[in-house]
């Protein structure tokens, strides 16, 4: 069964900042799009199944979007799988990943034989084996467009709430035993300050050019070295050594994928080369960070601060010293958590089931490395 | 001695919760000889004569009529901070005493203050930092959303130094800026920040976020109020960093317990801090800070600077950068 694609009216307008390399040009309000069947949709025929781990709760697709999945398919969850393996496992063709679950593994991938892709909502793949989805001829994508304006937002947010102690301000003004504010209640200017950004991908630029409206001086360190048009357009400097970055650097913000090169990039050693003076945020993965050394470095003021949007693992057991520090605000993973990115992430996905499922090229196919 | 042929500078007192900083302390000390108020009030008549300027910061010391007449060489009051309206004009002008802020120096911080406040009320930052250490937290739901910044609408009330700092930075995150202002900038401030000029009405009907960055003055008390807030859209937030009086409290507090408007992020209130039974306080759609604006080590620094900047000049009988005048 086919179904061919008209996409009838697809607007989409470079927006600021956009990443060239990675051809994003979606705008979050005017993506729109429509899929026709290029005949009737015969009695009996269905819409290609579509496996989500559930609807609603704790890790559930949101219930907003799901009148929009059930126009392209058939919605089958996990416990319906699992209750009717025999008859399901043949109809599902896709699944969509919300909050990594449900958790492909081989057992899975062997129960599903008609499994042609795997979209994944949000950018970061760490949760899948990709080259054993692939060893099973199933595609994967991922939704890198929709998630970089919401996660550099989570960014600043978590750089300027750190930097002026927010969050320990608004305990002072709520608290009952509130008098007045300690005229040495001081927090770190943001304007002029420098900012290190460690992974200058799409959402490291789109931090970039957040920052640079803050007059910050803009250091990065990437892989790959971005084009001169692209450093002149925030102001930023390479540091081919992340050291240099993190020597001079007032705010170090982390935005990279988590891969095995990634993993504990920032440890004891890099801490140490900070400043004393300086903030570490993190809203990459939690493992990026090696989380013990950073307890040391905060308690022994080798750092000033830290902020987290992203813990190892998350939620933190109850009793992690990282809840009790003062000077770390931890955030439940915000990133993309907002009505907008959500919804986008959701038509992102879908745009790529359906690209695959009709052997066209995928708007953001992922492959194994 | 030397430090006694510097003029004698008032200020409250150092360190401690009502003093200014050590090191700021210092930094007066360069240009003045540094009397505190204990000291004053130890010896009134004696000391009270080597007065010439007062250094107001964090609103203190007061100013009242008690203090100005027992301070008869008394020049020029150089307040830190821009805002004045803590400060009785007139009365001051009556005893022929200049009086000076600091709209340079507070113009960077207090517009970070406010981008901080619109993202972090945006995207639920404080409840979420409540429910990340929370002892009954066990998982992150996933349903449990903010709103998005980035292309959203923002309304500037107040289209000043700061206002037009908030301007630029709220551009960077791709947002639609609407303002409002006594006076409409040129055409090319405009353009350079992608402001539109609106009425009061239509910015409150449009904008996703409205931040009031105006002046306290008897024409912008309680500028937003019950029809203000029902102007704005149900999915708003309404931004507050320039006084608390600018906005009629009660009238915001039934608004967010109504769900007139969303959500509120206040670094001002009135008074500061509020009675510590007061609703706004219990309600969990409101971020309080408490007057952090220019809280940072680096502004502060600068306002005194700026302050000791504008003192001498009166001093010295030179233009003084910036002078407030009754109005």
């Amino acid at each position: 069964m086919t179904q061919s694609l008209i996409f009838v009216q697809r607007k989409a307008i470079r927006a600021v900042g956009d990443d060239e390399s990675s051809g994003c040009s979606v705008s979050l309000n005017t993506l729109t799009f429509v899929s026709t069947c290029s005949r009737p949709i015969m009695k009996g025929e269905e819409l290609p199944g579509l496996l989500v781990n559930e609807i609603g709760g704790m890790h559930g697709i949101l219930h907003d979007h799901v009148e929009f999945l059930k126009k392209h398919f058939c919605l089958i969850t996990m416990k319906e799988f699992l209750e009717n393996k025999k008859n399901m496992s043949k109809k599902v063709q896709a699944v969509y990943l919300w909050w990594h679950k449900p958790v492909i593994d081989k057992d899975l991938l062997q129960s599903l034989p008609n499994l042609k892709v795997i979209a994944n909502s949000g950018v970061g793949m760490d949760h899948l084996d990709l080259k054993l989805v692939a060893s099973f001829g199933v595609k994967m994508a991922n939704a890198p467009c929709a998630v970089s304006s919401s996660t550099a937002d989570t960014g600043m947010a978590l750089l300027l709430a750190s930097a002026r102690r927010l969050v320990e301000g608004y305990h002072v003004a709520v608290s009952p035993g509130m008098e007045y504010c300690e005229a040495d209640f001081l927090g770190v200017e943001v304007t002029g300050a420098t900012l290190g950004i460690i992974g200058m991908g799409s959402i490291g630029y789109k931090i970039a050019l957040r920052a640079k409206a803050f007059e910050m001086k803009i250091l990065y360190h990437n892989r790959t070295r971005r084009k001169e048009q692209e450093e002149q357009a925030v102001g930023a400097l390479y540091c081919e050594k992340i050291d240099d970055l993190l020597c001079q650097a007032d705010f170090v913000m982390v935005v990279v994928s988590l891969t095995p090169q990634t993993h504990k990039l920032i440890g004891k050693r890099e801490m140490e080369l900070m400043k004393p003076t300086a903030t570490l945020i993190n809203i990459s993965r939690g493992a990026v960070v090696d989380q013990e050394a950073l307890v040391i470095a905060l308690r022994s003021g080798v750092i000033r601060a830290a902020a987290l949007d992203v813990t190892y693992p998350e939620p933190l057991p109850r009793d992690h010293p990282l809840l009790k520090l003062k000077n770390v605000i931890i955030t439940p993973h915000l990133g993309i958590k907002t009505d907008k990115a959500t919804r986008m992430i959701t038509e992102e996905a879908v745009e790529n089931i359906l690209a695959a499922l009709a052997g066209l090229p995928m708007p953001s196919e992922v492959h194994p490395s | 001695m030397a430090e006694q042929d510097l003029p004698g500078l008032l200020i409250m007192g150092i360190g401690g919760t009502h003093g200014v900083q050590e090191s700021l302390a210092a930094l007066l000390k360069k240009h003045f000889s540094v009397i505190t108020m204990k000291e004053l009030l130890e010896n009134k008549k004696e000391v009270g004569k080597k007065i010439q300027c007062i250094f107001v910061s964090e609103f203190r010391p007061t100013i009242d009529q008690e203090l100005l007449e027992s301070l008869p060489n008394l020049k020029v009051i150089g307040n830190s901070g821009v805002g004045v309206d803590h400060l009785n004009l007139k009365m001051i002008s009556n005893f022929g005493v200049r009086v000076t802020n600091t709209p340079h120096a507070v113009a960077d911080s207090t517009a970070d203050m406010g981008m901080a406040l619109m993202l972090a009320s945006a995207r639920r930052l404080v409840e979420g930092s409540q429910i990340a250490v929370s002892p009954d937290t066990n998982y992150f739901a996933a349903d449990w959303l903010g709103v998005e910044v980035t292309r959203a609408t923002l309304g500037i009330i107040g289209m000043g130094r700061i206002g037009y700092k908030v301007a630029q930075r709220a551009r960077a995150f791709e947002m639609k800026i609407l303002y409002h202002n006594r006076n409409r900038r040129s055409q090319e401030e405009e353009q350079a920040v992608g402001a539109c000029y609106s009425e009061m009405e239509d910015l409150l009907q449009q904008s996703d976020f409205v931040m009031l960055v105006v002046n306290l003055t008897p024409q912008t008390e309680k500028l937003i109020g019950k029809k203000e807030l029902g102007l704005m859209k149900p999915t708003a937030t309404l931004i507050n960093i320039s006084r608390g009086a600018v906005i009629d409290q009660d009238a915001l507090v039934e608004a967010l317990q109504n769900k007139t408007i969303k959500a509120a992020a206040l670094d001002v209130t009135y008074p500061e801090p509020l009675p510590r039974n007061h609703p706004l306080l219990k309600l969990n759609n409101v971020i309080i800070t408490p007057h952090i604006g220019t809280a940072t080590v680096q502004a502060t620094h600068m306002m005194a600077e700026e302050a000791i900047a504008n003192m001498l000049s009166v001093l010295n009988c030179q233009p003084i950068p910036s002078e407030v005048f009754p109005q």
